[in-house]
């Protein structure tokens, strides 16, 4: 079973119902470390209800989650993401009346080994450590180019660096995985291309695994070496991202059923 | 940062011998002074709302029962071990600290997974049962009085005891705000979801501010059976958890310097009004308060100081080069 072991993750048979909403069915996924996957599908396919319940924010029905072969189906969100998952959010979920420093801070916090009594004293445990705190913090505002906007309250940042402030808190606590839902989105053409390049470059920098929930298809064609499709919590194709354009199960879903009905509609409509 | 801490000693200093000399000049009365203490009671009590409601983000209604499970508490052990000097007050605070910091830890742990309203109605509901102990306590304990209320506290607590206690409050709540700990607190507030997306046990650390302020609240009350040496059940009515509340809100929330001038205003305004106003119309100051208040939240929504601190209160971090 070494072959577990190398996995960073392994989710098996996950489902996870809704009363009678199939959200997740049977869903299975493996990523081999330092790997950069897609997961795409037409809009309520269940992409995010797979982050959350990688992220513990929603207990599976059935199915295993494995983090390099621990299971941590069980844990609640706070474990999980101390374990090594961090993710982002579709509709950005900073803390927005921090400062952009606080919000990465906090996200380091779980490392920081002082306790109530030191931030109460202030002793010398605590200032050494705040020290730590902060430069590791304002190294990653620095990778990300925010280390100027530091002390800016969050949600005063312009949409792009809000954006590029919650990877940067995803990163701080340098984790094995990360989860990236709908990076691109209300993002321009311009934009986008700056978000590649930077996926590109946090995938090499922090040899970080990377699984990206996009609904722009340039976006994963672009950068994902592999691509698992979602249709109604199903995984209806898999593969690298030539292969999953050809697919036809994943044009139908996409455009509608044949070509023959699309012209019945459109007959319809005239 | 050295630098800071000296600046808030100073002030702390220099305004305890300002109030000392006056009294000693006879400027400050007896009365005075009581309300003096008072409103420096009511600082502890609503920095202790303020943790729990304005930082930590959790909307609590039961802080009177807090602040009577204190002073029942040390007005108890005080009057049973007939401990009549000053410095024994010092048993009476501690074991008010101890009795509402477990009491708040068995009841956070199962209402704090209530949000917002419900939260408030949890423990709304605790305050109420808190009050029926305290009306139906000389059943068990005759000592305390029950609804007759509890009589011949030891009447310990003096200026320097409240001026020590509210330094030491506000500078160990300044001290927990900027702290990691305190980081989590706040981010509870702010969005409990993307806290536990960064690995923060939002659990653990509303439990945190959740005892931590209901310390305050007992702490506060150990001050206050002390100062008055009488105790009522009615004075930790649910009503006074909402007095508490709009100082906290008044002031400011998550500032502690809004806390601090919102109470002593608060005080002061009530008491003020006693004795400006005349006779005849003395009951209007309760019309009076509730209509600045309104005056207050339409023109200044966000409190007195909104999130801003005093100089001295704040705390400046080292940058690095």
């Amino acid at each position: 079973m070494n072959n577990n072991q190398y996995n960073i993750l392994e989710i098996k048979n996950l489902s996870r119902y809704f009363g009678g909403l199939k959200a997740v069915v049977n869903f299975n996924l493996t990523l081999m470390p330092n790997e950069l996957v897609g997961l795409i599908g037409p809009n309520g396919a269940g992409k995010t209800t797979v982050f959350n319940l990688i992220t513990g924010m929603y207990a599976p029905t059935s199915g295993s989650i494995k983090l390099s072969g621990e299971e941590i189906s069980n844990l609640k969100p706070h474990q999980i993401a101390q374990k090594g998952i961090t993710r982002t959010f579709q509709n950005i979920r900073l803390f927005s009346s921090l400062s952009v420093l606080d919000n990465v801070r906090i996200a380091y916090n779980f490392k920081v080994n002082y306790g109530v009594s030191d931030s109460i004293l202030h002793s010398k445990k605590f200032s050494t450590n705040e020290t730590i705190i902060r430069h590791q913090s304002m190294e990653v505002l620095e990778i990300f180019g925010l280390s100027n906007r530091a002390d800016e309250i969050a949600k005063n940042l312009p949409y792009g660096e809000q954006r590029r402030l919650e990877i940067a808190r995803a990163l701080v606590s340098k984790p094995k995985l990360l989860l990236l839902d709908e990076p691109g989105a209300g993002m321009n053409p311009a934009e986008i291309k700056k978000l590649m390049q930077l996926i590109e470059f946090i995938h090499e920098k922090f040899n970080l695994t990377i699984l990206l929930i996009e609904h722009q298809m340039k976006v994963v064609m672009g950068i994902c070496e592999r691509v698992v499709v979602l249709d109604f919590g199903e995984i209806i194709s898999e593969g690298n991202p030539d292969e999953i354009q050809n697919d036809p199960k994943v044009i139908e879903a996409y455009l509608g059923k044949t070509n023959n009905e699309c012209a019945d509609l459109i007959e319809d409509e005239n | 940062m050295k630098n800071r801490n000296l600046q808030t000693i100073i002030i702390a200093i220099l305004s305890y011998i300002i109030i000392q000399l006056l009294m000693l000049f006879g400027i400050i009365n007896p009365y005075l002074q009581q309300i003096i203490c008072y409103a420096g009671i009511m600082i502890i009590s609503a920095l202790g709302l303020n943790l729990i409601y304005g930082f930590t983000g959790q909307f609590s209604l039961g802080h009177a029962a807090f602040f009577g499970i204190g002073a029942y508490t040390s007005a108890f052990i005080i009057k049973l071990a007939n401990l009549n000097i000053t410095f024994y007050l010092i048993i009476g605070i501690i074991a008010a600290a101890l009795l509402t910091g477990v009491i708040a830890f068995i009841v956070g742990l199962p209402i704090l997974r209530l949000r917002s309203d419900y939260l408030g109605i949890a423990t709304l509901g605790f305050g109420i049962i808190i009050k029926v102990l305290f009306d139906n306590a000389d059943a068990v304990f005759p000592i305390m009085g029950g609804s007759r209320g509890m009589l011949g506290i030891p009447p310990l607590t003096n200026f320097i005891w409240v001026f020590l206690v509210v330094l030491i409050s506000v500078i160990v709540l300044r001290n927990l705000i900027n702290s990691a700990p305190g980081r989590a607190l706040i981010s509870v507030r702010e969005d409990e979801i993307a806290s536990e997306a960064v690995g923060i046990n939002t659990a653990k650390y509303k439990t945190l501010g959740f005892v931590i302020g209901s310390i305050y609240a007992g702490i506060a009350g150990a001050l206050y059976a002390h100062l008055y040496a009488f105790l009522h059940p009615d004075n930790f009515y649910f009503l006074k958890s909402i007095d508490v509340l709009l100082i906290v809100v008044l002031g400011g929330m998550a500032s502690i310097s809004g806390t601090i001038v919102a109470s002593v205003l608060w005080v002061f305004l009530l008491e003020g009004l006693r004795i400006v106003l005349p006779e005849a119309i003395l009951d209007w100051r309760l019309v009076i308060y509730p209509l600045l208040l309104i005056l207050i939240m339409i023109f200044r929504p966000e409190g007195i100081f909104g999130k801003r601190e005093f100089k001295f209160l704040k705390y400046r971090e080292q940058k690095q080069k």
